[in-house]
């Protein structure tokens, strides 16, 4: 199949609900399993899409279910808080065991991104929904340039590292298994990190999106981390950031398992088929598929939030 | 692990600790949100809001929808979890609770090497956690 055909192809699967669900009384005319059911099934076509294009599950569920779906943004940000953090933590023990996760680089960053999180998830939650879909707009627009933009470094070059990530021995040693050598790593910047990565905290809590599109350029390009540690470490701090965002939602009332669940399970088994497709998809072309959905759902929640498109 | 993985010298004790318990809870947490939702999907046992009724209000924000379905907030879940949909709730909070238990864990290695930072910021992490945990905090619409 082409490009193009496979772009609208998913386009138009994920916006289906969206034809349904626009008119909020249409979701009484529908019984009530079809909404978890379709959204099991986007949530899994996400999934496949998420692996390839090295995103998350959050950052594309949010946007895309919250414009699409019937649901109310407060529901639809604490499912995607809960999307994220299960995928972090079914990835988390792995990614410690063999090193691409460490603990000693992920603690200073994680205790202030978590803390600034519960203060995002506070101040999303008290806004009204309009405020919050044009924020989440202008967010995912942004987060789409980045993807467009941003670099990468496998591995960066760290002259020396500054003093508190010294004295914090923030540092590390991980087996490269493509060179098959013990890479050493530092990282530098701290301070700045540490800045970013309260922002990104208060971000994820906010939106409830997830962090890793934020979390690996700030590790890898800011603090000069390893690809691979910055992959690993990025998921592992996700999932104490997420934790603390989803406690907030939970006890808010603002976790419906109707939504939560199949989502969850969806987007897991999506991300094992994507996974295995890895191997045999050109990973740039779903990379640009999911900039151009992005870029819809982005501009979707811009015009939900503005009263144009409801 | 299994008895029979190589044992990888990349990871400190305490992140192996940390994997342990990590791997424990994400699997126990995901059954429990699984078998939850089957118990609410197919009726197995009676949901506090009835599944037609909730498709007329999770539209609504979420302080109208409370107002509407009589959910409690804070942890008044756990008085109702012989609901199907409360229920789930269990999954949902092993799930976002398992990194303390992983914490906890960990914690006791920096002690022993007399890493005072790192265990400052072990406990801080969970301090933050049970704070966002506890139900003290709430806003509103």
């Amino acid at each position: 199949m082409s490009r193009p055909a496979i772009t609208i192809c998913v386009l138009a699967a994920l916006a289906l609900p969206a034809w349904a669900g626009t008119a909020t009384a249409v979701t009484a005319d529908y019984p009530w399993w079809t909404w978890p059911l379709s959204l099991f099934f986007v949530c899994f076509l996400l999934g496949i899409v998420a692996v390839p294009a090295g995103v998350g599950g959050g950052v594309l569920f949010v946007p895309i279910v919250g414009g699409f779906f019937p649901f109310h943004l407060d529901f639809v940000r604490g499912a995607g808080l809960l999307v994220a953090l299960a995928s972090a933590l079914a990835a988390g023990p792995d990614l410690l065991r063999n090193g691409l996760a460490n603990l000693r680089l992920a603690l200073p960053l994680a205790v202030l991104a978590s803390a600034s999180s519960i203060v995002g998830a506070l101040v999303g939650l008290a806004l009204p929904a309009s405020v919050v879909n044009i924020a989440l707009g202008v967010t995912i627009l942004g987060i789409v340039a980045l993807m467009a933009m941003a670099g990468k470094s496998e591995f960066p070059n760290v002259p020396a590292a500054d003093s508190l990530s010294a004295a914090l021995c923030m540092n590390g040693v991980f087996h490269d298994n493509v060179s098959g050598r013990d890479i050493a790593w530092k990282v530098h910047r701290t301070p700045v990190g540490l800045v970013l990565f309260t922002l990104i905290g208060m971000l994820a809590g906010m939106f409830g999106l997830g962090a890793g599109w934020a979390n690996v350029p700030v590790l890898n390009l800011v603090m000069g981390a390893p690809l691979k540690v910055s992959a690993g470490t990025s998921s592992f701090i996700l999932s104490l950031v997420d934790s603390s965002a989803a406690w907030v939602y939970l006890n808010r009332g603002a976790v419906l398992a109707v939504i939560a669940v199949p989502s969850v399970v969806g987007m897991m088994l999506g991300a094992m088929i994507g996974a295995r497709l890895l191997r045999v998809l050109k990973a740039s072309v779903i990379r640009r598929l999911v900039i151009s959905l992005l870029l819809f759902a982005g501009m979707r929640a811009i015009l939900k939030g503005s009263g144009i498109w409801i | 692990m299994k008895m029979t993985d190589p044992v990888i010298p990349y990871a400190p004790p305490e992140q192996q600790r940390y994997a342990s318990v990590l791997s424990m809870g994400t699997r126990i947490g995901l059954a429990l949100l699984v078998i939850g939702f089957c118990s609410y999907a197919f009726e197995w046992i009676p949901p506090l809001v009835p599944h037609e009724s909730l498709a007329t209000v999770w539209n609504q924000p979420l302080a109208r929808y409370l107002e509407l379905t009589g959910v409690p907030t804070g942890w008044g879940w756990v008085n109702l979890i012989d609901r199907s949909d409360i229920f789930n709730l269990v999954g949902i909070g092993i799930l976002s609770g398992v990194s303390l238990l992983c914490l906890a864990a960990a914690a006791p290695f920096y002690a022993s090497r007399g890493e005072r930072v790192y265990l400052a910021l072990c406990l801080l992490e969970i301090a933050v956690l049970l704070l966002a945990a506890s139900g003290i905090l709430t806003s509103g619409h």
